[in-house]
């Protein structure tokens, strides 16, 4: 991969990581959607520069499928599904947002110390791949973590896999991996959007929406 | 001989068709019957496997590692329609479940099994992990299935954490090709189990090790260790009866199983980082927090899945340690216990719908009110916990004597662990079974040949163990370092 | 000698384009608004009045309230001096890099808060807190910031820094993009632009900048008002010099060099007000417990940026 190729590819690997930290601090839910389709839009272009550089056409078909479900049905969905169930639109952090955000640091900081472990200079540009890719995935768990609200764990959720994708994509020559994870996200996505809009509604109606909010330890 | 490959493609072929054909039964009466035949006819081509030679092709192989456990999967599925068969009719009865959710409920069965196969008997590891992926997100669907507050709460928990560990997983999937890339080039060679093995000494060691830890955070999940145990307990006490005896029984040996398969590929290395202490950390946690928190459990399920979280704790401690024994006593344990934690499931099936409840302060003297289901409780209690001639004893004393002869500190930890846990489970089950039986209720007419047939099982291979079975198992734990 | 005359030559240029940024850009936004708005030297004639006016001390004014606008004029006009504006490697700019920068701007920051509390009214205690508070988030970023162009250059001296940026060998670099962000960000924030603080208002309550000056008058208030358009000239250049490096004539160009240097300077400094003119007009004012996020953002930014490097650095 030439230089500017390679630049490129970071770019936009280095723009998923921003965009995830944004997806930390977000106080308001259709605001978090709103991010996410952004993560999910650099998503689709990282996956697309990768079809291009390592010359694998049906990536292209990844990346549009990726573009499709993530960056415009899911968000439109879960939109819809917050309008109807009436949910509170802002979001709390189990803790401040300095301290998230300085965890959110440290989570990056580990990936990069760990994935530069490596001496194998031959895989050199792999592995700074899967340092992004890793950060990512950290952030969309740590993101899983500190929120109380079920909306926004799923989005933290889909986050992680945003991340998986972009390790898929980085990784040469997996056959079907990339085509995996992002099947697996959708199926995922799609089982979030059936519960949250059928199974809620048809059995605890519009008001209850308790349910989701909180998880109750096993006390019994 | 011919090769097992045909075998082999009738049990993954036989459920998949099986789950089609039950998708469109609307009788659920017919539908049970049919869940019944199809398993029997999986058996049946399954144990065949025990004849027939391994084999690899770059999807599918059998060998000494998954022969056992695919029988046990097809043995267990077996028994598990048996009494689901007659689960069922009570459930509809009470209301609990629908016609409706019954053909979703059995085609869902047959589909589970499809999968479980498909990991069991897989060669390539992205065919394992979408597999294991396929048979989570199908009991996620069955825990949810009586569809009350606390079922689909339990259903989403399962279904965040269990989708978090795989995922994980994944990222640890294509660690290990990253690993082998250098050696094994690009293309479907580098995902291929039996050719990783061959060439396992020549890659990256640290890569593999990073990869091993999220290969054991995201498969370790599924198997129910402590910290990710979380979804467990809710998963069992909420759904129908015969979906925890598969999850205890088989699903967590599946998983468990994928680990050790990478356990293999990482010992064929040598220059990685031996995963013993953290699979012993694991191990040891999972079974002093479990055999603590059987103290104050108050649902009957719940229980039996805090103790299934703490025999696979014994398990993955014993393949920590490590050593032929050991391994041979994990392996074996792994068999023991899914078993009779089926069984046990079985029974309490059939007293929560006797007694109407699940929670052990309702159920009092069993013995005297249902004899049947009474003593086989006992029995199923008595032998998880470890007591003699049962089959869990045989593993759990090879466990205690290996770590002793290594780390005699571990060994103490290990029985103090057991026997915390013996002593919750002799309480909460002495309480059942003996006491006052309060307001009598009519017989349960449940079927105990499942129960029998398993712990009649345990009883034998805790007596005199197969020949064959121990050695394919000693020849595995001699592979595994 | 040569060098001396067009190091003292930068410094006249700094102080006769401050207020010209300013004017064109308080024209600019008027004109957005639809307004006609001041001539665009009106900022000159401002400064003209203010210096012939009486200096109206107050009575609970200590000495120092007299030697402040001084000192801050000094330490800004020091800082504007060694920021390459038409050419790098000018013969003050090797004393001081671009740390001693950031903390000669300190130091007038410093002498302007105590200057706002001196005289002991309750406008410029509220001044001089906020001051504080939003410098106490700005220059952890900046530093993080000046770190993440010196390991990229291998140096943090703004010349060496500038001539880096014009080679090839630094490549679409996602730190680059994240650095000129919270660059942006911490400049708007230090001198007091919209979103933090409103260079325009005179209502106290959102008052920063304007509520620590309040008390002075004449040429006390001239100086310390070309003071702040200086200042936002120096970030205005090091964002130019840094981001925008092209023209910059190098050390030993010939006066030719020079001049188109200082051309394509003029040209970067309108460029830079239009864009600021346009944003500050699109979007609103923060409240006042908000701009710690802002910042916060930034010192994420620059440290983000910095631990990206990590990863982009063995390739290169």
């Amino acid at each position: 991969m030439s230089g500017l190729a390679f630049d490129v590819s970071h770019l936009l690997a280095g723009g998923l990581v921003l965009i995830s930290f944004m997806l930390l601090y977000q106080t308001r839910l259709y605001a978090l959607l709103n991010v996410y389709a952004a993560q999910a839009v650099a998503l689709s272009l990282a996956v697309a520069w990768q079809a291009y550089v390592q010359d694998k056409p049906h990536l292209y078909a990844t990346a549009a499928i990726a573009f499709l479900f993530k960056a415009a049905l899911i968000p439109y969905a879960l939109h819809r599904a917050i309008d109807r169930l009436g949910m509170r639109r802002d979001v709390e952090n189990v803790v401040g947002i300095g301290a998230t955000m300085l965890a959110g640091l440290a989570c990056v900081a580990l990936a990069i110390v760990v994935m530069l472990r490596f001496e194998n200079a031959a895989d050199a540009l792999a592995r700074e791949d899967l340092a992004f890719a890793l950060s990512v995935i950290l952030l969309g768990l740590l993101m899983m973590v500190v929120r109380r609200n079920a909306v926004s764990m799923v989005i933290g959720f889909m986050s992680l896999e945003n991340g998986l994708i972009l390790a898929a994509a980085g990784a040469k020559g997996m056959p079907l991996v990339v085509e995996f994870a992002v099947a697996f996200s959708v199926v995922v996505a799609l089982v979030v959007i059936w519960v949250f809009l059928f199974r809620l509604r048809d059995r605890f109606g519009a008001v209850d929406v308790g349910v989701l909010d909180e998880f109750q330890g096993s006390r019994r | 001989m011919t090769s097992a490959l045909p075998a082999v493609e009738a049990v993954l072929a036989i459920p998949f068709g099986a789950a089609a054909a039950l998708a469109l039964l609307a009788d659920y009466r017919l539908s049970s019957r049919l869940n019944v035949a199809a398993a029997f006819a999986t058996l049946v081509v399954a144990v065949t496997l025990f004849v027939l030679p391994g084999f690899a092709t770059p999807y599918l192989l059998i060998d000494d590692l998954n022969v056992v456990f695919v029988v046990l999967n097809a043995f267990v599925a077996f028994t598990t329609s048996v009494f689901s068969a007659s689960y069922i009719g009570h459930e509809v009865a009470s209301g609990r479940l629908t016609p409706r959710n019954l053909r979703f409920y059995h085609a869902m069965c047959q589909f589970l099994a499809f999968a479980m196969n498909l990991a069991l008997t897989a060669n390539n590891i992205g065919l394992m992990w979408a597999a294991l992926e396929i048979a989570t997100l199908t009991t996620v669907a069955m825990v949810g299935l009586y569809q009350t507050r606390a079922a689909i709460e339990a259903a989403w928990k399962y279904f965040i954490l269990g989708s978090v560990g795989i995922a994980l997983a994944l990222f640890g999937t294509i660690l290990v090709f990253m690993a082998a890339r250098p050696v094994m080039g690009e293309g479907a060679d580098g995902m291929v189990w039996t050719l990783l093995m061959a060439h396992a000494r020549a890659f990256d060691p640290t890569l593999l090790d990073l990869a091993f830890v999220f290969l054991m955070l995201g498969y370790g999940t599924k198997v129910g260790l402590v910290p990710l145990h979380a979804w467990l307990p809710d998963a069992h006490a909420e759904g129908p009866t015969p979906i925890s005896a598969v999850l205890s029984g088989l699903l967590l040996n599946v998983a468990l199983y994928i680990v050790l398969r990478f356990k293999l590929l990482i010992d064929a290395n040598g220059r990685a980082i031996a995963p013993g202490p953290l699979l012993a950390t694991l191990g040891l946690l999972s079974l002093l927090f479990a055999a603590f928190m059987l103290y104050r459990r108050r649902d009957v399920k719940r229980l039996f899945a805090f103790s299934s979280i703490e025999h696979m704790g014994i398990i993955v401690f014993a393949f920590g340690i490590g050593g032929p024994l050991a391994n041979f006593a994990g392996l074996f344990h792994m068999a023991m216990h899914s078993l009779t934690k089926s069984a046990i499931f079985f029974t309490v099936g059939h007293i929560a719908q006797v007694k109407g409840s699940q929670r052990i302060a309702d159920i009092r003297g069993l013995t005297v009110s249902q004899p049947w289901l009474g003593w086989a409780l006992l029995a199923g209690v008595f032998a998880i916990a470890g007591l003699p001639p049962m089959g869990v004893f045989t593993s759990e004393f090879l466990v205690v004597s290996s770590t002793f002869a290594r780390s005699p500190a571990l060994a103490l930890i290990l029985v103090f662990g057991i026997l915390v846990a013996f002593g919750a489970l002799l309480m909460h089950v002495q309480a059942m079974a003996f006491g006052d039986p309060g307001a009598p209720e009519p017989r349960s007419r449940a079927s105990t040949a499942p129960i029998l047939a398993h712990l009649s099982l345990v009883l034998l291979a805790g007596i005199y163990p197969p020949p064959p079975l121990v050695a394919w198992f000693e020849h595995v734990a001699a592979m595994l370092r | 000698m040569r060098d001396l005359a067009f190091q003292l030559l930068q410094m006249t240029l700094v102080i006769a384009l401050a207020p010209g940024l300013t004017g064109l850009i308080r024209k600019l936004k008027a004109r957005l608004m639809r307004k006609r708005g001041a001539p665009l030297l009106q900022p000159y004639f401002d400064l003209a009045r203010l210096a012939r006016k009486e200096a109206i001390v107050a009575d609970s004014a200590t000495s120092y309230f007299r030697v402040a606008p001084y000192l801050i004029f000094a330490s800004t006009w020091v800082a504007a001096a060694l920021v390459p504006t038409f050419a790098t490697g000018l013969l003050f700019s090797w004393s001081a890099d671009l740390i001693a920068i950031v903390a000669i701007l300190g130091l007038g920051r410093f002498a302007l808060i105590l200057a706002g509390m001196d005289v002991g009214t309750s406008f410029g205690g509220l001044g001089a807190s906020r001051e504080a508070m939003f410098a106490t988030l700005a220059e952890p970023a900046m530093m993080t910031i000046v770190f993440c162009l010196a390991l990229l250059a291998g140096s943090t001296q703004l010349s060496t820094i500038a001539e880096f940026m014009t080679t090839h060998d630094v490549g679409l670099r996602v730190t680059l993009g994240m650095a000129l962000v919270a660059l942006v960000m911490v400049a708007i924030a230090e001198n007091g632009r919209i979103p933090i603080d409103n260079p325009a208002t005179h209502l106290e309550l959102t008052m920063v900048h304007e509520a620590m000056i309040l008390e002075y008058s004449g040429r006390h208030l001239a100086l310390l008002e070309l003071a702040a358009m200086l200042k936002l000239l120096l970030y205005v250049s090091i964002i130019g010099c840094v981001f925008a490096p092209w023209g910059l004539a190098t050390d030993n160009a010939g006066a030719g060099a020079r001049l188109i240097g200082a051309g394509v300077y003029v040209g970067k400094l309108v460029f830079a007000g239009a864009a600021l003119a346009t944003f500050e007009t699109s979007i609103a004012k923060m409240r006042v417990f908000r701009a710690p996020n802002f910042l916060g953002a930034a010192l994420m930014l620059g440290l983000l940026g910095a631990m990206l490097l990590f990863v982009s650095r063995t390739l290169k």
